[in-house]
């Protein structure tokens, strides 16, 4: 293992750090809370040439990343970051990215969706574009927004699918933490140089980028797309692998805390899943046998894991940072609950939509989930969605 | 500059084969601008007629580089892409000179994609921006923009019972762009190959940000015979519906002054879309159309007459 440098770092200060490391070429950006900081210490990277980035401070996000896709088409790594309205006003040109398989690297710190506006963390903005052909990798902590951001750079450009990089909007963002960073050298040669195989700038092979399909072919290329995604997750693992050589830390699709002996779970994503482990270990200090399943990843989704690691569990609670507002569970329940039908694995599940707009989430509220679940488990009915923690 | 000879001999950077209609304006403009720009040239496109005839998968018109990614932000694509070539260079990857060029319809350029265009300008990269302006939403059908003139017959301000076509004037978009302080703009038409590329070759001779709003006749739009596109863009130039002037570091020089001014009705008669102007009920709408275009060359005049010759 590589020496590591303990630095004191926030979430945004965190992923700054790796952008500076993976010194892209160009970095289009604009700024929203709470995720302006990560652009805007790499517009301070840049003044003082710690890269050989060309910043583009464009005047809007749609603006940014279709810079990033122009950037990217010509032949160069291009990173931004964003959260909330800006991911939304993103959304059309993130379709138009994954279409044109280019493997830009999004940094966007979870932040609810107007309206009303708030600028606090939940998970709306990120399952807006759930189905936008991006990789969707949710971080825990800073020190996973770190490892995550290095990793990304990686996956995209192997897989040809550009990804997303989450934190949650101030607890991780602007929260200060002890991470290990990577030295800028082994940063460096574990990222390599970005070989494109087609690109604009390319003069000796002349292309067209983003032509017209009609039915004759758009369905092939959406198909082509579509196993990219498919074919990711043993990406994500390769690369997670090549990461714990240099880093001594582990990766994978999902995470497990104290899960295989567990008769309860919670499923949960992003800094919830760093509260629900101090739970668990309350919990388990009275014998009460809890678990955690962490998905990391969230696209491509890793079923076929998701409903193995939950097969023996008696009854199952997934917290969803966001609602669908489709009248059903919120969208990490369902995916979850598609996964385990798959496996024939019919069990209590139970939704609980929490922590809108950046509401508190409780130890004491996770802990009450397990009891929920252990209630479950006898079989006394309890209502299938809770909103937890609001007024009602 | 290369001479009508020259010109025709040049390999073909924009081919046919394309989706154009007869008598297309669009390309006329893509391929004369190309003419001028050479091959070393990478090209961005907004949506819109241009990109839908000419790049019909697996079949493209572009013998340069080509992107194209959404309607309103070919301003921010072509960003990205000088962005990129200017780190390289910096990093020393790349040495070759290149040019940079986005072109926008009217609708892609003065409504839809005016923000990412206005952003472009302003950020000051080495692009030159092409408008075709043909003043309507053409790819979609006729729908009205804020480049068509007042009076003209669209599909979503339409002549009817009680409306009289578009209400409200074109937006000047050229002083739009003028505004941003940019080094260069430029009016020009499809019509007149030797003012198009002259222009090209002059804007892209200077660094930095360059506009060209290039008045584009079209067929199909404009309801007019296919063999008379060159002869409508000259037209507006002799009627100074459409005037041609370029603008060098905020100096004015009206580059065409017609010998005899012609009255706008010899441009609008010959078009569909001006046909309820025509009826004598409609005279006021005729002569609002000749005294806007009267208001705006004399304006021009003025600010030429204010302007440091060029030399």
């Amino acid at each position: 293992m590589a020496k590591s440098n303990i630095l004191a770092r926030t979430g945004n200060e965190a992923m700054a750090e790796a952008m500076r490391q993976i010194n892209p070429d160009v970095v289009a950006a604009y700024p929203i809370t709470p995720a302006t900081e990560i652009v805007q210490i790499f517009a301070g990277y840049v003044a003082d040439g710690l890269v050989d980035t060309e910043f583009v401070p464009v005047e809007s996000e749609h603006s940014a990343m279709s810079a990033c896709i122009g950037a990217s088409a010509a032949g160069g790594r291009a990173m931004t970051g964003t959260s909330s309205q800006g991911l939304a006003l993103m959304a059309e040109m993130l379709y138009v990215a994954s279409g044109l398989r280019l493997p830009i690297v999004l940094a966007d710190v979870n932040r609810a969706l107007s309206s009303p506006i708030n600028i606090h963390c939940d998970h709306s903005d990120t399952m807006m574009v759930k189905e936008a052909g991006w990789i969707q990798i949710f971080s825990e902590n800073a020190q996973e927004a770190y490892d995550n951001m290095v990793q990304a750079i990686k996956i995209a450009e192997t897989a040809k699918v550009p990804v997303i990089v989450t934190t949650d909007g101030f607890i991780i963002s602007h929260g200060m933490e002890r991470i290990e960073i990577l030295d800028d050298s082994v940063v460096k040669s574990f990222v390599g140089p970005y070989k494109p195989e087609n690109y604009l700038l390319n003069f000796d092979k002349i292309i067209t980028v983003g032509a017209l399909d009609l039915p004759d072919y758009y369905f092939e290329h959406r198909r082509q797309a579509a196993e990219a995604m498919r074919t990711a997750g043993a990406i994500i693992m390769d690369v997670a692998s090549g990461y714990q050589k240099i880093s001594g830390r582990s990766y994978g699709l999902l995470e497990k805390y104290k899960l295989d002996d567990a008769d309860c779970a919670i499923v949960a994503m992003g800094s919830t899943a760093g509260t629900a482990k101090v739970a668990i270990d309350n919990l388990r200090a009275k014998g009460l046998k809890v678990g955690l399943l962490k998905p990391r990843v969230f696209r491509p989704f890793p079923k076929s894991e998701i409903s193995d690691a939950l097969k023996n569990i008696k009854a199952i609670a997934v917290m969803d940072r966001s609602d669908s507002m489709n009248g059903q569970e919120g969208p990490v329940c369902l995916e979850v609950k598609a996964a385990l039908y798959d496996k024939s694995l019919n069990k209590p599940v139970l939704d609980y939509i929490y922590g809108l707009g950046g509401r508190e989430i409780r130890l004491d509220e996770i802990e009450n989930i397990y009891n929920d679940l252990f209630e479950a488990i006898k079989g006394k009915s309890k209502d299938k969605i809770t909103y937890l923690g609001v007024r009602e | 500059m290369a001479n009508l000879k020259e010109l025709s001999k040049q390999k073909e950077l924009f081919t046919g084969g394309h989706r154009g209609c007869a008598g297309c304006g669009a390309v006329m403009v893509a391929r004369q601008v190309l003419m001028a720009a050479g091959p070393n040239t990478v090209v961005a496109s907004a949506t819109g007629c241009l990109e839908v005839i000419s790049t019909i998968f697996p079949f493209t018109s572009w013998n340069v580089p080509f992107v194209h990614s959404a309607f309103e932000n070919a301003g921010a694509t072509i960003s990205g892409v000088e962005a990129l070539y200017k780190s390289w260079v910096r990093q020393g990857k790349y040495d070759k000179k290149l040019n940079f060029i986005a072109f926008g319809g009217d609708g892609g350029t003065y409504d839809i994609g005016l923000q990412s265009l206005s952003g472009a300008m302003e950020r000051g990269h080495n692009i030159l921006y092409v408008c075709y302006n043909n003043e309507a939403y053409m790819n979609t059908g006729v729908q009205r923009s804020g480049a068509t003139p007042k009076g003209a017959d669209t599909t979503t301000a339409p002549v009817g019972k009680v409306k009289k076509g578009k209400e409200q004037y074109r937006k000047d978009l050229t002083a739009i762009m003028i505004a941003h302080g940019i080094p260069y703009a430029a009016q020009s038409i499809a019509g007149n190959w030797r003012d198009l590329t002259s222009k090209v070759e002059k804007a892209l001779s200077i660094e930095g940000p360059k506009f060209i709003n290039v008045f584009q006749p079209c067929r199909l739009g404009w309801s007019f015979e296919p063999e008379l596109t060159c002869e409508m863009g000259r037209l507006a130039a002799d009627t100074c519906v459409w005037p041609l002037f370029e603008v060098v570091d905020g100096q004015y020089k009206i580059t065409y002054k017609p010998k005899v001014k012609k009255p706008v009705s010899e441009w609008v008669k010959l078009q569909g879309r001006f046909r309820n102007m025509l009826k004598p009920e409609n005279k006021a709408l005729l002569d609002d159309l000749q005294n806007f275009t009267d208001r705006q060359w004399e304006a021009l005049l003025k600010k030429e007459a204010a302007s440091i010759p060029q030399a």
